[in-house]
């Protein structure tokens, strides 16, 4: 979108009452942006109502605005400087209308912070400060108002100034110029006065023709969502917007999460001299395709070698505008990109003070907080993480009417599911055994199975295990244990401990098992596995034959255990994403059986198993 | 993309939500500028057809000229036409100054069609650039049961997430337009030669730069015979556009008062 008239959209936000509707109406009118006779119109109308003249009223055209002397809406006005065009989005300031910020703001490109000289950083200011970063507005500048109010007093300037830094350094946001300014008389706005001699920065106008436009996505992987399908004649459209990258006629397009190819067979296009035969970020095109697969609104299409993540559970970043708070269990619709689909609040992991950025742990989230919280879906979704992906890695959340709240997602500590989904061998038929499982059950008298033990580290899997293992083989039983040993030293020897390794390692666990147990064996494992997907994964290879069994003991307990002094070393944070302290542990849902090791002794838990295999496993 | 082109994307993606989401969905034809550029974005964004109804809300005090273009392009392009008429203006609230109260009948006569034809969603061509009370709205715009507007309690919309959710009896007003101004209208319209009413082309030192009713709409003066001219005339101009619509200057809060009552 590189054009030299292209406008620049900037939001001016900031702490109720420094001044932000008063530095809009300056910068119009030095600019020489205002419509004739508007100045004229409204110092009119001060008069008439006995007031004195605001700059701010410029921009207050509605009758409830200037009764309450706030601004209660987002308002956007045009003006140019020498450099370009932009759109100044007005967002307030009043802590109720947080939502008409964030949706001022979002829409912005850079943003402009307001701060009174006077009072200094404020709530508000902070509030505003953290929503921009977490609304992904990288270009901020500060200006100190009302300066006429302080004699222009270069310490005062200084001390609010290196308040406002440390804060937004905090939270990970350079300002890029700090100005000081009084938008009631003047100051700095175009020109610097002598009225502040010792400044030698850029005035507001200089600072707002320095930030950049936004970079294009053009350059990141393919991310076109599907919009719709039409049918209005003998073409099958698939329409949308590409977010990001490009695409041509003769791509092969992979939609997730469904996971179907097809080649792009052509670009449609009304009343252009001629048919495109490519297209990049920002457009909104019509294709169709060179075979007819299931294409749906939701769909999110990319190349196939840089797909979007898959998942059914991820992290966010959060914002909530919601009257009733956001609480762990409740359930929302989620509007992710155009697919649409219903979440549940697993956790809320910390709520966050945006006034000292502090954060405690709580259930639910009140309005106008910011917290990060997990969340779940009942289905698959397709989605990037926020870092790479803006516009694919952003939701809101809607409840009954209403967008509720807003965040950005990040898939920390879990792994992106698609490996475990997709099968990339195909076309290999399952070639059926001649001996059936059942015969060999009868050979060894006795069923088989997958007694999949899952649990935190030091809960007691491998003791249980191997214990298990020694009972049943002393009573004749074909059993045989997996863990951590026999596995990551050879078949998993190619993995780390990275959520998406993991996340192999299990699968790759799984099939082993099942391939054990199919050839009649009690097969026992003795693995962490965290996450709730990846069991459930294993469970789909061999549902009949799979047992899975909580090991339970409290991380407290875990920690004070500590057989191998992992627990010790992960709190050193020499161990990243060490399960239980910076990675999550998701436990079953609906286990076969839960063993809790934190209230019984081993011997009474390794019967308990014992006297669950013996139900479970005889030949009837 | 140049500007035009994001421009029109945008608009584009606007209408194919607001086509996903709603069955009972029409755009609103004024046979002004705006609207004609509209039902084009329309043309464009559903491959040549415009799968929803097109309705002109008739006060039957158009200019003859507008009447003439609506036959023949509602033909020309394939439109699915629904013309309805408006409550005379005895009918309006008497405490409205006279062009406002005029205005009013609009207001009035859409109401009717919408709650005779069960439209939950109605795509209308304003801008915020146009007028100070439009400068606040929303993309998708909640209207309450009796179509009023509450602009003091406006949904959040962000991340090109619109509200498409919404309490039966309310419906939402849908405005695809809204990020362009005049001058964007007229470049636009100059690229894809989109056909206009010849009345915003200057005669004898005057030219309508917004049509309305004949009674409450007034020429400006302007000698722009060209959409080159008139491309030049409005880059220079510190004339409001709305310059020559009474029922805006009336009091100033008169539009306001439309706008909450119904009024586009």
């Amino acid at each position: 979108m590189a054009n030299a008239a292209q406008h620049l959209k900037i939001t001016i936000v900031g702490h109720v009452d420094h001044g932000k509707s008063t530095l809009v109406g300056r910068l119009i009118y030095e600019s020489g942006s205002l419509p004739d006779g508007k100045y004229e119109a409204i110092k009119a109308m001060s008069q008439r109502r006995g007031m004195p003249f605001e700059w701010a009223f410029l921009m207050d055209a509605l009758q409830a605005e200037r009764d309450q002397g706030i601004t209660i809406d987002t308002t956007q006005i045009r003006f140019r400087t020498r450099l370009r065009p932009y759109v100044i989005i007005d967002a307030p300031g009043h802590k109720e209308f947080l939502k008409n910020m964030v949706t001022g703001a979002a829409a912005s490109d850079a943003a402009l912070l307001v701060v009174d000289a006077r009072e200094g950083v404020q709530e508000q200011s902070r509030r505003h400060g953290y929503l921009l970063h977490l609304l992904g507005i990288s270009q901020v500048a500060v200006v100190i108002n009302k300066m006429d109010l302080v004699d222009y007093d270069r310490k005062r300037f200084d001390q609010v100034a290196s308040e406002i830094t440390q804060y937004l350094c905090d939270i990970g946001i350079t300002p890029s110029e700090i100005v000081p300014i009084s938008a009631h008389a003047g100051d700095a706005i175009a020109r610097r006065t002598d009225r502040m001699p010792w400044y030698r920065g850029a005035t507001v106008i200089e600072t707002l023709d320095r930030f950049r436009l936004p970079p294009d996505a053009v350059d990141l992987p393919l991310r076109l969502p599907v919009q719709d399908v039409y049918k209005f004649d003998d073409r099958r459209i698939v329409a949308g917007r590409i977010e990001s990258g490009r695409l041509k006629v003769g791509d092969r397009l992979l939609f997730s999460p469904v996971n179907k190819t097809a080649r792009i067979a052509s670009i449609e296009g009304w009343s252009v001299r001629s048919q495109p035969t490519e297209a990049a970020a920002g457009q909104s095109v019509g294709i169709t395709l060179d075979e007819h697969i299931f294409v749906e609104r939701g769909q999110i299409a990319s190349h196939e070698d840089r797909p979007p993540v898959e998942t059914n559970v991820f992290r966010a970043r959060l914002f909530w505008l919601g009257h009733k708070p956001l609480a762990a269990g409740s359930r929302y619709k989620m509007k992710l990109a155009t697919a649409e689909h219903q979440v549940e609040v697993q956790s809320v992991d910390r709520v966050i003070d945006v006034t000292d950025l502090s954060s405690r742990p709580s259930q639910s989230v009140a309005r106008n907080g910011v917290a990060e919280i997990t969340m779940r879906a009942r289905s698959m979704l397709a989605l990037d993480e926020f870092q790479r992906n803006h516009r694919t890695g952003r939701f809101v959340l809607v409840e009954g009417y209403d967008i509720v709240g807003g965040g950005i997602v990040s898939m920390e500590g879990y792994p992106d599911q698609r490996r475990s989904l997709t099968v990339k061998s195909q076309n290999i038929p399952n070639v059926e055994s001649q001996i059936t499982t059942e015969a060999r059950w009868r050979a060894n008298g006795h069923k088989s199975g997958i007694l999949w033990l899952t649990g935190l580290s030091g809960a007691g899997k491998t003791t249980l295990a191997q214990e298990l293992e020694r009972q049943l083989f002393r009573k004749g039983m074909h059993v045989y244990v997996l863990d951590g040993d026999n596995i990551r030293h050879g078949l998993s020897a190619d993995l780390g401990f990275s959520p998406d390794d993991r996340a192999e390692n299990i699968r790759r666990v799984g099939e082993v098992a099942a391939l054990f147990a199919r050839a009649g064996v009690v097969v026992i494992t003795a693995f962490i596995s965290p996450y709730r997907s990846d069991r459930d994964h294993v469970r789909s290879t061999a549902p009949e034959l799979f047992h899975e069994i909580h090991v339970k003991a409290d991380l407290a307990e875990c920690e004070r255990r500590d057989p191998k002094g992992l627990y010790k070393k992960a709190r050193a944070g020499q161990i990243p994403d060490f399960t239980g302290i910076s990675a999550p542990y998701e436990p079953p849902v609906s286990a076969e059986l839960v063993i809790d090791t934190g209230a019984r002794d081993v011997e009474g838990c390794v019967a308990d198993l014992v006297e669950y295999v013996g139900r479970q496993f005889a030949l009837s | 993309m140049d500007h035009l082109d994001a421009l029109e994307s945008q608009s584009i993606y606007v209408l194919r939500e607001a086509f996903n989401k709603f069955d009972k969905l029409m755009m609103l034809w004024s046979l002004g500028k705006d609207s004609n550029v509209m039902v084009w974005l329309a043309r464009k964004a559903f491959f040549g057809h415009v799968p929803f109804p097109v309705v002109h809300v008739d006060t039957e005090k158009k200019f003859p000229e507008m009447y003439a273009f609506r036959e023949r392009y509602a033909r020309e392009w394939g439109l699915n036409l629904i013309v309805d008429f408006c409550p005379p203006i005895e009918e309006m609230d008497p405490t409205l100054p006279p062009a406002a109260r005029s205005a009013a009948r609009k207001t009035y006569g859409l109401k009717n069609l919408v709650a005779k034809h069960g439209f939950t969603a109605i795509i209308a061509g304003i801008r915020r650039d146009e007028e100070g009370t439009r400068a606040k709205e929303r993309v998708f715009s909640p209207r309450g049961e009796n179509a009023e507007w509450d602009v003091r309690d406006q949904p959040p919309e962000f991340w090109d997430q619109y509200k498409t959710d919404f309490a039966p009896g309310t419906h939402l007003r849908i405005h695809p337009l809204l990020h362009w101004t005049e001058l964007d209208v007229w470049r636009y319209v100059k690229r894809e030669r989109i056909p206009l009413v010849d009345l915003y082309f200057a005669k004898s030192g005057k030219r309508y730069r917004s049509l309305g009713d004949q009674d409450i709409t007034h020429p400006v003066a302007s000698n722009a015979a060209t959409i080159d001219e008139i491309i030049a005339e409005l880059e220079t101009t510190k004339v409001p556009e709305r310059a020559g619509r009474a029922m805006d200057h009336e009091a100033e809060d008169s539009f306001e008062r439309l706008r909450a009552a119904g009024y586009m």
